[in-house]
């Protein structure tokens, strides 16, 4: 029997090697799709195929958990894919294929700027990573209940403090079941926590939660009495991800705090039940109204066979045609600067749509330095998960906000002394 | 299908003959378990003697030769504990909530699982008409993945989900089950013993069924009481198919995971987290993943799901065969 | 006549269910089939709702209280507008018993036009309003997801992985547990014991030192990388060896006067004699494999090699969750393994019938 074992397994991996060695040259690209992302590359890259005989390209959609999980380990094991299209971009940096040799750096320089450095750690300060989907993030208003409520919405610069009274006001008026919502992500109270003060990181540039305080009470204060839709960060457990976007969509919720990446699917479920639009991120007492930036690349490995035609596929997908062709079909907020600044004719979006990514865009500037350090520092996913589950226990009352504050501190203080 | 199976069979006896002349009776047992064996050794003990190694090493690298030996630290950070029943007092607090929360877990849903099977069992074991669909009924949602299950109650249990539905309708007015620490942590005992229930049902019954007719046709001549029919005569006799239920379902209630994962993901905060979702966690949903810790802690419960096992056995020492 | 009527129904509670008239029920079989009801519709249900669910669209899934039955909403073109809006009777207040249709809607309240007069907009509260619904089947919940997979492929791979695993598991668990109850032998003890032992490691404690291990032995992205550590469940062994030690070894003895060999022996009498308990296996591995996640998810990163469990979950990405798809994608993968069972579960009745006269 364990003969039987052995020889199907040699068999097994003979077929598959010399499968390999007379196919024509395979890439694999593991990615996952938010909306239509994989399908749409797929398409650009038969044109890739096209271009370049011989080359075979496969794109394995895989679930986002797998990415997330899958994918590190199998990259220590050296049997990960060609390339793949990743969250974690600081962290997975010890893998990626430097693309310096093969690209033209003048070019990505000029067009992808700043989005660039979150692929780059410590030493390795190369060209890594396309971004190929910035977002943002920042609030979605129900403008239809301010209107029923008979409320004016609070204009730009206005505070945190000024939309929830404003939102509690229009829940009132109009039995909305919420007045504010925000998804349950360390990403995505970030923003609002530099807003308040938070710096993230301390002199040395290591992560801290210093200043994370006022945002913390702030929040679990609103989630006690009502103002944030409590179910959101208490139905859960772990670091798990939870969004509010059924109930906005639902018309239950007045002001729901979530990005960019929300509007294709606002857009297809609400439709025209009721007016949605998207205004800047609040500010806080810190002075900061800063969101969060966001989104995924696609990068290549080390260790894969064929470099110069990973490295050639990103760049194919890095021309500013295909770029704004992937964006424009979507709907993506672009990384790519000078596509950007043409402005992208999103397909298929309605103009609520429209005027919601534009104004997502818009609030770009607006996001602190210290937001964009903290996308591209390689232990914010630690860090995230971190925020989640203390604040959580906060908001169910496991543990008091000091408490909750000190533990933040004591898992952060583990978690790099592990990774030291 | 048994024309193809029997060539199979009789060209396979020909080694095996050959092996028995060779080993004799009693060794060629050893032949029969081998393939068994080998199996194991490789897929399921293999793992467990690296997954030692692993828990005396630190670090995030996934490759052992990587991991720098840290000692007996992670189990330290275990044992490190003010109050040893307030985890808030203890330095990996989670830990200790998982304990105690598994702890309650078992209790709850094995107590109550093996009860309705066991009664489901003797219900079914009457003479009453459409058993084998009543059977396919109970045994029936133990067929469905534990991502299934969770899905389908999650479904039923959400705030604006049927069953507040229908309280709403009923004038009761819905709660919102899955925010409430106890709630929750009660609806996954539920959906636990909903999604097993059966399986034991199926053992408890056939169990039920070997115990011969004369047995109660004896008692019923005595006019004996139907419970002392039931604590004299059928307790005893399903002694050791109760054991092998016992047995069973506190390894998989302690190692429960998928549904609860998927139901509550552990929450509300920590109150339905447990310990193979504090494993999984640490090892591998989390940043940075410390499969020492782990590893450390998968050994603590094997050592105490060991324990357990041959308490049980040791306890029913009569009914396990020799 | 009491006698032989009792005698002819057996079973624990056994004089109180011999009826008190010839054929009228007794208040425990009331009690019986109520519970066996209520067991039904508690068992049942769930399923039912979620298989009816999975004919909604993502608009009726969202919409709460929710409905029994998927509806659709009818609805009327009004010029001026590019989409149809959907159709409502307004069933109190001025515009009684009319038709209008809706343009929006928030919380509480609707705007709603008379077709007649598509510039004026009228407010209403939503009780105010009855939505025009009939039954309608989102069928292109289930026809979208043959288009966006390869769904066949993955229906194969699952079946192959199962069957294949299905079969290593109880050829090997059977000999296993064969020497297990039928043989004295020197370390039969402690081979138990280690057997047992396996059965309390969880999968997810040794995920990462099997994972190297399945690597090492190049079954890393292969299906035999999930079919060979599935087969090595120790339940089995554990299940069948209690089962085995009935059978009297007075049959063993008699065969091997006969100079039946040892594997004859096994093939001819204890295989056919542990076919209910085997049976019983055979149902548990298939489902253990069929619903197999968190393995296959780490071995298996091929798409050509997707279970159909992998596909189910491949719609989620990072931030969404398409709930029509998901759940018409679950009922899919419920339906084999639902199947498998009502064709096996005969052998069971009848397996343990037969064993009932021993």
């Amino acid at each position: 029997m364990r003969n039987q074992i052995m020889k199907t397994g040699a068999i097994a991996l003979g077929l598959g090697l010399a499968a390999g060695a007379v196919s024509a040259q395979e890439i694999r690209f593991m990615c996952y799709s938010d909306g239509n992302e994989c399908d749409v590359y797929d398409d650009l890259l038969s044109q890739f195929e096209a271009e370049n005989a011989g080359v075979d390209v496969i794109v394995d959609v895989v679930p986002y958990q797998a990415i997330l999980e899958n994918l590190p380990v199998q990259l220590a094991a050296g049997t990960g894919p060609d390339l793949a299209k990743v969250t974690d971009l600081g962290g997975l940096n010890e893998y990626y294929l430097d693309l310096t040799p093969y690209v033209d750096t003048a070019y990505w320089d000029a067009s992808f700027g700043g989005t660039l450095d979150w692929y780059r750690v410590g030493d390795r300060q190369g060209y890594y990573g396309l971004h190929t989907q910035l977002t943002i993030t920042g609030p979605f208003v129900n403008a239809t209940l301010f209107e029923q409520a008979g409320v004016d919405m609070p204009g730009a610069g206005a505070t945190w403090d000024d939309w929830a009274e404003a939102s509690r006001a229009v829940a009132a008026a109009t039995d909305a079941d919420f007045p504010m919502a925000i998804d349950r992500s360390g990403h995505r109270v970030a923003g609002p926590a530099i807003s308040y003060g938070a710096q993230y990181f301390d002199a040395d540039g290591n992560g801290s939660f210093e200043g994370f305080g006022p945002f913390a009470e702030q929040f679990v204060a609103w989630n006690e009495d009502g103002t944030m839709a409590r179910d959101v960060w208490a139905s859960q457990g772990g670091a798990t991800y939870a969004d509010a976007a059924q109930e906005f969509i639902n018309g239950e919720v007045v002001f729901y705090y979530s990005g960019s990446w929300q509007v294709g699917r606002m857009d297809e479920q609400v439709g025209d039940f009721f007016d949605w639009k998207v205004v800047g991120s609040p500010c806080g007492p810190a002075g900061a109204c800063s969101g969060m930036p966001g989104g995924a690349g696609v990068v290549g490995f080390e260790q894969t066979e064929n470099p110069e035609i990973v490295a050639k596929l990103i760049d194919f997908l890095a021309r500013e045609e295909i770029y704004a062709d992937a964006s424009a079909r979507t709907r993506n907020l672009p990384a790519h600067l000078g596509v950007a600044a043409k402005g992208v004719a999103f397909e298929n979006a309605s103009p609520a749509a429209q005027a919601a990514l534009n104004a997502f865009a818009g609030d770009l500037p607006n996001v602190s330095p210290i937001a964009f350090a903290y996308q591209g520092y390689a232990g914010n996913r630690a860090m995230f998960g971190i925020t989640v589950e203390r604040l959580s226990q906060a908001i169910v009352g496991e543990l008091s906000v000091e408490d909750a504050l000190a533990r933040m501190s004591d898992d952060l203080a583990a978690a790099m002394a592990e990774t030291e | 299908m048994l024309a193809i199976i029997t060539p199979i069979m009789r060209i396979i006896e020909v080694p095996m003959s050959a092996l028995q002349r060779i080993l004799g009776m009693k060794r060629i047992a050893w032949v029969f378990l081998a393939p068994n064996l080998i199996l194991f050794g490789v897929f399921a003990f293999l793992p467990v003697i690296l997954n030692m190694f692993y828990s005396v090493t630190g670090g995030d690298n996934v490759l052992l030769s990587a991991r720098p030996n840290v000692g007996m630290r992670n189990f330290a950070a275990f044992a490190d504990c003010g109050n040893f029943l307030d985890p808030n007092s203890c330095r990996e607090d989670k830990f200790w909530r998982a304990i105690w929360n598994t702890s309650w877990f078992v209790t709850l849903q094995v107590g109550i699982m093996v009860a309705f099977s066991l009664l489901t069992a003797i219900i079914l074991n009457r003479d009453i008409r459409a058993r084998g669909f009543f059977r396919s009924v109970f045994f029936f949602p133990v067929l469905l993945s534990p991502v299934v299950v969770a899905l389908i109650w999650k479904w039923i249990l959400q705030r604006e989900g049927v069953l507040n539905a229908f309280l709403d309708w009923t004038g009761i007015g819905g709660v919102n089950w899955l925010v409430d620490a106890q709630w929750a942590f009660g609806w996954s005992v539920f959906i636990s013993v909903w999604a097993h229930m059966g399986f034991y049902t199926l053992i408890l019954l056939a169990g039920l069924q070997a115990i011969p007719r004369d047995v109660y046709e004896a008692a019923t001549m005595d006019r004996a009481s139907p419970w002392r029919t039931f604590r004299r005569i059928t307790l005893p006799l399903l002694a050791p198919t109760m054991l092998v239920v016992f047995v069973l379902a506190l390894i998989k209630g302690v190692q429960t995971f998928d549904e609860v994962y998927a139901f509550t993901g552990g929450g509300p905060g920590t109150a339905t987290t447990l310990i193979i979702q504090y494993i999984y966690e640490r090892g591998f949903a989390g940043t940075p993943r410390l499969f020492g810790f782990a590893a450390a802690a998968s050994l603590l419960v094997a050592v105490v799901l060991v324990l357990l096992t041959l308490v049980q056995l040791w306890a029913n020492r009569r009914n396990v065969d020799g | 006549m009491a006698n032989s009527k009792s005698a002819s129904r057996v079973g624990i509670w056994g004089f109180l269910s011999a009826t008190r008239g010839r054929d009228r029920l007794h208040w425990t079989d009331w009690v019986s089939y109520g519970y066996l009801c209520l067991g039904v519709l508690l068992m049942f249900g769930p399923v039912v709702w979620l298989v009816l669910s999975s004919f909604k669209d993502q608009n009726v899934l969202d919409r709460f209280p929710p409905r029994f039955l998927p509806y659709a909403q009818e609805t009327i073109d009004v010029p001026g507008f590019d989409a149809p809006l959907p159709a409502f009777e307004v069933i109190a207040g001025d515009l009684q018993g009319q038709i209008v249709g809706q343009t929006r809607r928030a919380a509480g309240r609707s705007e709603v036009i008379l077709p007649a007069n598509p510039d004026e907009r009228i407010r209403l509260t939503t009780d105010q309003l009855r939505p025009l619904e009939g039954v309608a089947f989102a069928t292109e919940n289930y026809t979208e997801l043959f288009g966006r997979f390869n769904f066949l492929q993955f229906f194969w791979n699952s079946t192959f992985i199962t069957v294949v695993s299905t079969l290593i598991m109880l050829t090997v668990n059977s000999m296993a547990a064969f020497a297990l109850s039928k043989y004295e032998f020197r370390g039969r003890t402690a081979v138990l014991l280690l057997v047992i032992g396996t059965l309390m490691i969880p999968l997810t404690v040794v995920l990462v030192p099997l994972f190297l291990i399945v690597t090492k032995l190049g079954m890393f992205n292969s299906v035999w990388g999930v079919i060979i550590p599935g087969a090595a469940t120790p339940t089995g062994v554990f299940l069948l060896r209690q089962y085995m030690i009935t059978i009297p070894d007075e049959i063993l003895e008699a065969a091997r006067m006969d100079k039946a060999s040892e594997w004859k022996i096994y093939w001819r009498i204890i295989v056919p004699l542990s076919a209910p308990a085997i049976a019983v296996l055979a149902i548990l591995a298939i489902m253990w494999r069929w619903n197999d996640f968190l393995w296959p998810l780490i071995v298996l990163t091929r798409s050509e090699n997707f279970t159909l469990q992998l596909a189910l979950n491949s719609f989620q990405g990072e931030l969404q969750t398409d709930w029509p798809s998901l759940l018409a994608m679950t009922v899919l993968t419920l339906l084999p393994i639902a199947a498998v069972f009502m064709f096996l579960q005969k052998y069971i009745a009848t397996g343990i019938a037969s064993t009932g006269g021993k």
